[in-house]
């Protein structure tokens, strides 16, 4: 009995060896043929018709005046220094402190713990309204709940919630993005630059909002090449939220990627994408950034040479706007969702590996997007 | 007196020793550890953080009672967390999708979460007596598993709806709410926080009045020796797990059925293992692990004031660390200690040392 079971693992072995090379022969001959079109890279699409000349909306620069608000932030897991949204939107409200004469006293930051019950942020942002704070800001979904809780029981207190929507509480402002069209653009950024016309998508937790995420870059990396080939993995499951904050995990993904023959990768996946920039500085191939400008984001410096672009969700944006709002008491002045029309999603330039006729393509693209000739899809 | 003074100096010693800790941690943080100290006791006083204690209490002394059961016959179910998910997310789906009169419909979503608990933790046990499989290391991996059948349970294309950015079970109709206790502006208390202490006091009657309860801590004490008396070990492995998943699958339902209704992305994960350092501290009994429930409560919703008031709130993560370790180095020296001085009393007793 025991010898068979040996006998049956040998077997195993042996067969899943074979496999393996079998399937590592036949990937260098599929990648034959395609980089066989063009000296390489992948065929591209037709490009879209140049943009007009960008109407650069001149805002109205009459003075705000904050210095009344007592401005309350309510962080989701990873505060302050997360390298991506929460950061994002607490250099909004630095700028917004900056700007409107905000005193720093009259600002107060709290964050959520790692997998902590609803009653935490019930009282969290139970603390900050209780203690006169007024605006108070959500950033993330994960408050949709409890704001729709406590806001009714201060409904003198405006609220706001990036990346979610309080249904029936008529004192919360979403803030809410068009990740998919930021998104679309990465993919097309990834499906200029890949050389073997394959790319990857490294998603942090498989959710709805991540996979916005994912549904624009494969939209968009296939409207420019329609034969590319597209990776896609997330790091953890609906539920656990640690692949957000897990840099090997990512890195391992990435390095999968990486074997399986794509060449740029993009990532949203929030302290994680720190793996995929050194997964990818390691195998010399290129990353796209997610949610602020990552080329010049003090954490990942050392691997700053392979991003390429990022891909920005202006959260400071809004975070900025809605507390401009408040102080000129004019809400109705705020999109209904940052989307491209509006810069609140778009793409970065730094480092200049974006050269012009690209810039230019994706102008192209992203005056379709706005003009709905290109309808981008938030599923994948 | 001798018996108390080993079952409580040891507790009292680890939280005083991980107080001192803390306070050490906080001064090279650069807080005043006293001021720290006294920000998270007002706290209780505070908005709803009194009955927010109560709840949680309620639920980690069920997760706790869960790990306990095991631990009474050396079983380390360390599986407690996904048996909660799994039963959470089937209670709220099979809840969500039923109508069945007030009460009734209570019941049966709590039933199918002590159903489903089970089954989880029948998957190791079945391993465990049939192939010997080591209970930790699959429970564990059931842990992993949980968390992706819960992600694909709660798809927008299986039982999930999708509100805004957030997925969600269908909403459990009214009927099935449990209603509980409001103190007004001070929150509710969950009706079935007295779930759990139901819970507790049939544990206690189980291990200390019943014959099931002897033979389990038999096992416990010496497996060998619950065998030749008669005690069937792959049995009592079974039950055991199976009685440690039910119990287990009933973590969430007092904030299911008291609050939330439903299943998120938002739902707390990490009870389950909150749950076996709050056995731990407890030793295994209902009273101590009732105590070490509301302390580990305490320290959660306490520990929100602390970044209200600048001070890193890891420092409470840092405190139940400390205290569970201690605890356990605090209850081996003192059992060192007993030891010696009833040796003593012996050897005193029969003359062969000298009384100094």
């Amino acid at each position: 009995m025991r010898r068979r079971m040996r006998g049956l693992a040998v077997a195993a072995i042996a067969l899943t060896s074979v496999l393996s090379m079998a399937a590592c022969a036949k990937d260098t001959g599929g990648t034959q043929p395609g980089s066989t079109n063009t000296a390489e890279g992948c065929k591209l699409a037709d490009k879209p018709p140049a943009a007009a000349a960008t109407s650069s909306a001149a805002a109205s620069d009459q003075k705000v005046d904050g210095s009344a608000l007592k401005v309350g932030l309510a962080y989701d897991i990873g505060g302050r220094g997360d390298a991506s949204f929460n950061d994002s939107a607490a250099a909004g409200l630095d700028k917004a402190k900056a700007d409107f004469g905000i005193k720093p006293e009259n600002v107060k930051e709290l964050t959520a713990a790692p997998n902590e019950a609803e009653d935490a942020k019930l009282t969290r942002l139970r603390q900050l309204a209780g203690e006169g704070f007024n605006p108070i800001i959500g950033v993330g979904f994960a408050y949709a709940e409890s704001l729709k809780v406590v806001a009714p029981e201060f409904p003198n207190v405006k609220f706001a919630i990036v990346d979610g929507v309080v249904d029936g509480a008529a004192n919360v402002t979403p803030l809410v993005f068009a990740e998919e069209q930021g998104s679309f653009l990465a993919g097309v950024i990834a499906a200029y630059q890949s050389k073997a016309c394959h790319v990857g998508f490294v998603g942090g937790v498989e959710i709805p909002l991540i996979q916005k995420f994912q549904a624009g870059f494969e939209q968009g990396a296939k409207a420019a090449a329609p034969d590319i080939k597209i990776e896609e993995k997330y790091l953890t499951p609906a539920g656990d939220f640690t692949g957000f904050q897990d840099p090997t995990k990512g890195q391992e993904v990435a390095t999968g990627q990486i074997e399986a023959g794509a060449d740029v990768l993009y990532h949203a996946a929030g302290a994680s994408g720190k793996g995929v920039f050194s997964a990818a500085k390691t195998a010399g191939v290129k990353a796209i950034g997610v949610d602020s400008d990552q080329y010049n984001q003090k954490t990942v410096e050392e691997s700053k040479d392979v991003i390429i672009s990022s891909m920005l969700k202006r959260v400071d944006v809004a975070v900025y706007d809605f507390v401009g709002a408040v102080a000129k008491n004019d809400l109705a002045s705020l999109p209904k969702a940052f989307d491209l029309s509006v810069d609140g999603v778009g793409y970065a330039t730094s480092g200049g590996k974006i050269d012009a006729e690209l810039q230019g393509v994706l102008e192209g693209y992203k005056a379709q997007i706005i003009a709905g000739k290109i309808k981008v899809s938030d599923k994948p | 007196m001798g018996i108390l003074r080993g079952k409580l100096l040891p507790p009292v010693l680890a939280i005083l020793f991980s107080a001192l800790l803390c306070g050490i941690a906080l001064v090279v943080s650069g807080a005043n550890p006293l001021r720290a100290f006294g920000v998270m006791l007002s706290q209780v006083g505070e908005g709803t953080t009194a009955v927010d204690i109560i709840n949680s209490t309620g639920t980690y002394y069920i997760a706790a009672l869960a790990v306990a059961i095991g631990f009474q016959m050396n079983l380390f179910n360390i599986g407690v967390e996904g048996q909660y998910r799994v039963a959470a997310v089937v209670a709220a789906v099979v809840g969500g999708s039923i109508a069945l009169p007030p009460g009734l419909h209570a019941l049966v979503i709590i039933l199918t979460a002590a159903v489903a608990g089970a089954l989880w933790a029948a998957v190791p046990a079945i391993l465990k007596v049939t192939r010997g499989v080591n209970e930790v290391i699959s429970t564990i991996m059931m842990n992993g598993l949980a968390l992706g059948l819960a992600a694909y349970l709660i798809g927008s294309d299986v039982f999930g709806e999708l509100r805004g950015n957030n997925i969600r079970t269908p909403e459990i109709p009214e009927s099935g709410w449990v209603p509980g206790i409001s103190f007004g502006s001070s929150g509710t208390v969950f009706g079935l926080v007295f779930l759990a202490a139901l819970l507790g006091v049939g544990y206690w009657v189980m291990m200390n009045r019943t014959r099931f309860g002897f033979e389990l801590r038999a096992s416990g004490e010496s497996a060998t020796a619950a065998a030749a008396g008669g005690v069937n070990a792959k049995k009592m492995v079974l039950i055991a797990m199976l009685l440690s998943g039910a119990i287990a699958g009933l973590v969430s339902m007092p904030e299911i059925l008291g609050r939330d209704h439903t299943y998120n992305l938002n739902f707390p994960a990490g009870i389950g293992f909150s749950g076996i350092a709050i056995a731990l501290l407890g030793r295994n009994h209902p009273g101590g692990i009732a105590f070490a429930a509301v302390l580990w409560a305490f320290l959660d919703k306490s520990g929100l004031a602390l970044d209200n008031v600048q001070v890193p709130r890891e420092i409470v993560t840092i405190m139940q660390g400390a205290i569970v370790l201690s605890v356990v180095v605090a209850y081996e020296v003192v059992r060192r200690f007993e030891l010696a001085a009833q040796q003593r009393q012996v050897g005193r007793q029969l003359g062969t040392v000298d009384a100094a």
